[in-house]
């Protein structure tokens, strides 16, 4: 359960962007969360209602974006999506793949007044 | 044309849009949420670097034999390293006392009720030691095969245990962590005799996760197997230390 720690990154992150744009409300955030990046979505928003309490973030809309994960075969080059971290190249069946995406743990953008 | 929305004369439906919606914007953050740990990481990896001190992080659930392991690489290879160890749990100042007892200078982080170290946490747990005295650091992260993995604390390498009385499908079920660590330590292989553990089967499902992850077997009861672990940490205490 290391989605309150992560919840507690994105509220700073959050709150020290807005502080520097000067907004005087937050409407939303979005995250941009990799299909393997080991954070599990409801468990985010349910640490997100209870961080962003009594803060300029209290009532803001968490937005997740899923971002699939994908592969490049090492040996045909071929790039591939990854359902899980065992998934083989379809094209030549070779087992090593090399991520190209899916463990994004980012935050993208943020409403504001 | 309405200027508010540029909307065109035919599909104009005077609304006069609130202030709030004319102030609204988007802006662009693009922050790794992780990043301040990762920063932090990187100020411990930089103090390792040009402190010469070999340093691994070592994960697996509890029970695997981590503070075992340790125990034993400490007693053993005491007078040819010189050692520090920051142990984490969640409470209990137990596995530190055990490292102490083998007078290798150690110091136990509390995490309450987080699940795993930061790079934060580490950083302060240095404090501890002097720095100057240290070749290998070992970093004995919270039993857990979940969360140490997406957390660098500044180590040159995670290392897996895995005990042959948990099955060895574990690389299987907890891919993420073994595909973090460069290293696996196969532990209890006394036990062999009397478990259904099937090593070569772990040894293809931890390949097939991490291709080319280094693996050892070991036995910290009868010994067996230490002798190649005890040859990879010289080596790579020395390479460290060379720059």
């Amino acid at each position: 359960m290391h989605e309150l720690g992560i919840t507690q990154s994105i509220v700073e992150i959050a709150l020290r962007t807005a502080a520097g744009q000067q907004a005087k409300k937050i409407h939303s955030v979005t995250l941009e969360i990799g299909s393997l990046a080991g954070v599990v979505a409801e468990a985010l928003e349910f640490c997100y209602e209870a961080c962003s309490k009594n803060s300029l973030l209290e009532g803001s809309r968490l937005i997740i974006e899923a971002v699939p994960a994908k592969a490049r075969c090492r040996d045909c080059a071929l790039d591939y999506p990854l359902t899980d971290l065992l998934a083989c190249c379809p094209a030549c069946d070779s087992a090593s793949g090399d991520l190209i995406c899916g463990e994004e743990l980012r935050i993208k953008e943020m409403e504001i007044d | 044309m309405c200027i508010d929305c540029g909307c065109g004369p035919a599909d104009h439906n005077h609304h006069h849009h609130a202030e709030s919606d004319v102030s609204r914007k988007t802006i662009s953050v693009e922050e790794d949420i992780l990043s301040k740990n990762n920063r932090l990481a990187a100020g411990n990896r930089v103090l390792f670097a040009n402190q010469g001190i070999f340093t691994l992080n070592l994960v697996s659930s509890p029970g695997s034999g981590k503070t075992t392991l340790l125990e034993k690489t400490l007693v053993d290879l005491k007078s040819e390293i010189n050692f520090a160890v920051l142990e984490g749990d969640q409470q209990t100042t137990n596995d530190a006392d055990r490292i102490a007892a083998t007078g290798t200078p150690a110091h136990q982080i509390n995490t309450g009720a987080g699940c795993h170290l930061d790079a934060h946490m580490v950083g302060h747990g240095l404090e501890y030691f002097d720095l100057n005295a240290v070749q290998l650091l070992m970093i004995e992260n919270v039993g857990n095969l979940v969360c140490p993995a997406s957390f660098d604390l500044g180590e040159d390498f995670k290392v897996s245990l895995l005990s042959v009385t948990e099955g060895e499908d574990k690389p299987l079920k907890y891919p993420q962590m073994f595909r973090a660590s460069e290293i696996m330590l196969i532990n209890k292989i006394d036990l062999l005799p009397h478990v259904r553990f099937d090593v070569a089967k772990c040894r293809e499902y931890a390949e097939r996760v991490h291709p080319g992850i280094q693996i050892f077997e070991v036995s910290c009861y009868s010994g067996e197997g230490l002798d190649q672990w005890y040859g990879w940490l010289k080596e790579k205490v020395a390479e460290k230390a060379r720059g």
